[in-house]
This record gives C-alpha cells, structure tokens and sequence, in this order.
C-alpha cells in the first residue's frame, strides 16, 4: 500500500482524484497482484454474508451455547415497530442489525470479522440499513467496504486491532471508526470529511476496555455493537455538517495505542477484570464451568 | 507492516464468535497440518496467555482442531470439529503452558502424522482480525503469516544453498515476497521460509526438492483451497 497514515490516504486520493473505496481497490489490486474485478468479487461476496447474517439475526434463533445472549436484536427490532423509540427509525434499525449480526456471531453463525469478529456487527448495521434507507445498489456498498477497510488498514497497523492488545476500543471502537469514515463518503462526503469522521469516533471510545464475561464474545460485545452502529451515524452525521477533528485523526490514532499499551492485561480479553469481575460476572463464569462438569 | 490488505481488515469469512481466539486459531492449526503435510494421530494444543485463560468460552480448541482436519474459517463443520476428530482417530489433549510467551494470544502445538509418524512442533500467535505469526516451528525461529503461499525447505546450512534456491525460483518466475533462514549451527539444519506471490507449482517443489542439501519441501497456502460448502449456514 502507497500510504501508512490517513493524512497520506487522503494525499493520494487528492492526487489520484479517486474516493478512498476507489483508491483502496486500486491499491488492493496492486499489492495482491490479481485484477480489481476480481478483489472486487470478493468483497461482494463479502457483503452478501452480512446480508445473510443480519437476516439470520433478525428471524432465527440467535441463542448462543451458553444459553446467556440471544433475539435481542428481534427484541429491538419489534419494539422499533410497535412504539415510539427515542431513535427509532434508519438509527433504530442500524442498532437492531448490528445485534443481529452479533447474535449470529456469538451463536457460531458465519459473519465477516470488521476488524474482528467481537466488532462484526456495526459495519454491517450501518451498511444494510443505510442502503435500504437510501436505495443504494451492491456495488455502491462494496465500494464503501473498500474505504472501510482503507481506514482499518491505517488504524491495524499504527495501533492494533484485538481486544487482547489493546482493549475494545480496538476492536469496537476501530469498526466505528472505519464505519463512521465509510458512511461519509458513501453520503457525498469528502475524503478529508471521512477522515474527519474517524477522528470524532475514535475519540468516544478511547480507552474502553475488554472485559467479556465468562470470556465469551457476548456480554458486553453485542450491546456495544448496537451502540457502535448509533455512534458511526452519529460521527458521519457531525462530519457532513462540518464538525473537524481538530486533534487530528491520525493523532487520535497513536493515543488510542497509548491508552492501550498502558492498559493491564485484566482489561484486554483475559476476563480477569471489568464487567467479567463483578460478582454476577463471576457467578456466572462459574456456572459455565459446573455446566461443563 | 503487520497487516498487509484489505481483507485482513474486513475479513475472514468466518464462523463466530472470536476472530482471534476462534478464526486465528483455525488458522493456525490449518498451517501446523500443512506443514505436517497429513492428519495428525497424536495432537497436544498447549495454550497460553488469554488463549489458556478463555479457550473453551471462545471454542479455540474447536478451532484449532478444526485446523488440523484442514477446515477453512468459515468451515460449518468447525464447532463439531473434536468429535469429527475423535471419529478420525485423533488423540487430543489440551493443557495450559508455563513459560515465556511471544503474544497474549499464543499456542504450541506438538504432533505426530498418522501416516509416517513424523513429529512436529509448532508455535504459533494470533494477532487480531484473524490473521496470524507461526513464530517457531521445531526450534527454527520463522514469521509464516500463512497470508501467501508459503514454501517451508528444510535443508542444511551450506554456502550457496540460498543462491540455489533463488535460482530455482528465478528461472520459474516466482517472486519472494518475504524470506527467512534460521539455522541450528553453523553448518548444521536449517529452514528457510519463503512467502511467495504465486502459488506454488508441483515442478518447483520437484526442482527444490532435487537441490542438494535440500532435505524436505512442505508448502502452506490458506487462501489456495476455496471453501467448500458455500453458502451453506454454519450450524447452530
Ligand atoms: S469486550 Fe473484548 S471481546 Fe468483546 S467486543 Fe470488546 S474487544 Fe471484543
């Protein structure tokens, strides 16, 4: 890849007068060395698993084997219908899918990790809801995932990506990042704009940390999937209108790493802290383990 | 760079729920069998850090396991991996190591081929998103990402032996994307890990494996079988 930071991505852009979904393509079809068409295929193929896995999500059984999580995005969703939701709509319905999705993750269902599976939900989320929302064809959606994956690029290897490195702020917090950044320019926004966007996101999230119950991808992942999607349109929404990130993204990026190296290793996925500790997560972790005899 | 494209970032296609501790794990256990080159009849999975402390909650011994029985991420047969295992034959234990470790998310691998009763040792780390670093296989200190085609050549520490094998691979028009040697002693074994751009050929296994000083010629490629069972829903 030709750039390392987002300042240099959007450099390139500039240079190239592409979008990022564009240019990454460009560059993901030089680097692997096979045609764009074909890079492009993939990543169709891709987005037609979210598909399925929102689907799956918002109508299966979505109980996972540890019998702990399970049809809240069906929970969500029928609320969404019935009453007068303080999000409710196109938001409403990105908080439902992206609990779908996660759902489907934690019950061993096939997903697309977005940068990881703990995180697989928000992309998708944002992404079907908005396309439903907007009337956007496939195409026009694979090209976002290829800028989703720009950022993620950047944000993976000037910091990390997994729970266990760096918390969840790597993981949920990098999604929202590469989903926020995504959805503004899939709404016309510019590359300096997207950037913008992963910025306003990344911030939120700093130093949350990876604190699974019972170490399993469940409590709290899914939840804060939901509260991912809502958070990606809110970064992309404050970005169209024009909100900076006056400290800028790429900063934002090695504090994240900052925060996470500092992070002790009870709050990066060993569940030996945070909300895994608490005496009801312990309780139930100990459940889990007489239930397995 | 620790993550090359974009598909080690919005990807793999994988069934749930961890992408380190679940997908990284299949990987890793997929590379340890290609490596051993058959099914193993003895496999013991030693885990370390937050693979040791979470492993059953996140089904990496599933994974793994589903790796050494040559299953891709997304294989839906990976959650009934162990049993598919034992209906094969395979002797598996799992324990939690002591020691130094590389990464949090780290695990050795001991096994012995069913067929030719060969060893292996194999350490490998999950680094997030799926992607993976074997870091140490039978004492050689190597960096397989299992991201390309990989050739492994075990040879002995020869001068020239290198310049052969880059002559091999120049007349065949391969390009080495990444390389490294690593030796036991001076003149003593060696293994020499190549990740190339294209997938290897037979002929070029045939012509490495003819080189003098060349012992043994394996070959990892992750990406190279496509998953079989498309479409099909993973099961519950
Ligand atoms: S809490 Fe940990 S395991 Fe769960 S989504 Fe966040 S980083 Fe992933």
């Amino acid at each position: 890849m030709n750039f390392q930071t987002l300042s240099q991505l959007a450099v390139l852009c500039e240079e190239r007068g592409l979008g990022i979904g564009a240019l990454m393509l460009e560059e993901q079809s030089a680097e692997s060395g096979r045609p764009q068409e074909q890079e492009f295929a993939t990543m169709k193929e891709y987005y037609g698993v979210m598909k399925e896995a929102v689907h799956r999500g918002m109508t299966q059984d979505t109980t996972s084997r540890s019998g702990l999580t399970g049809l809240d995005a069906q929970r969500v969703g029928a609320y969404n219908a019935a009453s007068e939701p303080f999000l409710g709509g196109p938001a409403g319905q990105a908080m439902a899918y992206a609990l779908a999705v996660s759902e489907v993750n934690a019950s061993m269902g096939r997903i697309i990790a977005t940068p990881t599976a703990g995180s697989c939900g928000i992309i998708p989320g944002v992404f079907l809801s908005c396309q439903e929302r907007f009337g956007w064809d496939d195409d026009y959606m694979v090209s976002g995932l290829f800028a989703a994956g720009a950022i993620g690029y950047v944000i993976a290897n000037n910091s990390f990506v997994s729970g266990a490195e760096g918390g969840c702020q790597a993981e949920v917090g990098s999604a929202i990042g590469m989903a926020a950044g995504a959805l503004t320019e899939l709404r016309g926004g510019t590359p300096a704009q997207a950037i913008h966007a992963v910025g306003l996101a990344l911030k939120n999230t700093l130093g949350l940390i990876c604190d699974p119950v019972g170490g399993l991808v469940e409590i709290p992942c899914i939840v804060r999937n939901g509260f991912g999607a809502v958070t990606a349109l809110a970064a992309a929404d404050m970005a169209l209108a024009g909100v900076r990130s006056v400290i800028p993204s790429d900063e934002v990026i090695k504090v994240m790493l900052e925060v996470g190296s500092a992070m002790p290793e009870k709050h990066r996925e060993t569940a030996g802290g945070g909300l895994a500790q608490t005496p009801t997560g312990r309780q139930i972790m100990k459940d889990l383990r007489n239930k397995k005899g | 760079m620790r993550f090359k494209d974009v598909f080690s970032i919005i990807g793999p296609a994988m069934v749930g729920p961890s992408s380190s501790h679940t997908a990284g794990a299949a990987r890793i256990g997929r590379a340890a069998r290609q490596v051993l080159g058959e099914l193993p009849r003895e496999a013991e999975i030693i885990f370390f850090g937050s693979f040791a402390a979470t492993y059953q909650g996140h089904g990496t011994d599933r994974a793994i396991i589903g790796g050494l029985l040559d299953f891709a991420t997304d294989d839906h047969r990976l959650p009934d991996s162990v049993e598919l295992a034992a209906e094969a034959g395979m002797d598996i234990s799992f324990r939690q190591g002591t020691g130094l470790f590389p990464h949090p998310n780290t695990v050795r691998l001991r096994l012995v081929g069913r067929d030719t009763g060969t060893e292996l040792t194999l350490t490998g780390i999950s680094i997030g998103g799926g992607n993976i670093e074997i870091v140490d296989i039978d004492g050689f200190g190597v960096k397989l990402t299992g991201m390309y085609p990989t050739v492994l050549i075990n040879h002995m520490d020869y001068l020239g032996v290198l310049a052969s094998v880059t002559d091999v691979m120049r007349r065949g028009q391969f390009n080495i994307g990444h390389m490294s040697l690593d030796r036991k002693n001076r003149s003593g074994a060696a293994l020499t890990v190549l990740e190339l751009d294209e997938p290897a050929t037979a002929g070029l296994l045939q012509e490495l494996q003819a080189l003098t000083a060349v012992k043994s010629v394996k070959v990892v490629d992750l990406n190279g079988v496509k998953q079989e069972q498309k479409g099909k829903e993973s099961t519950p």
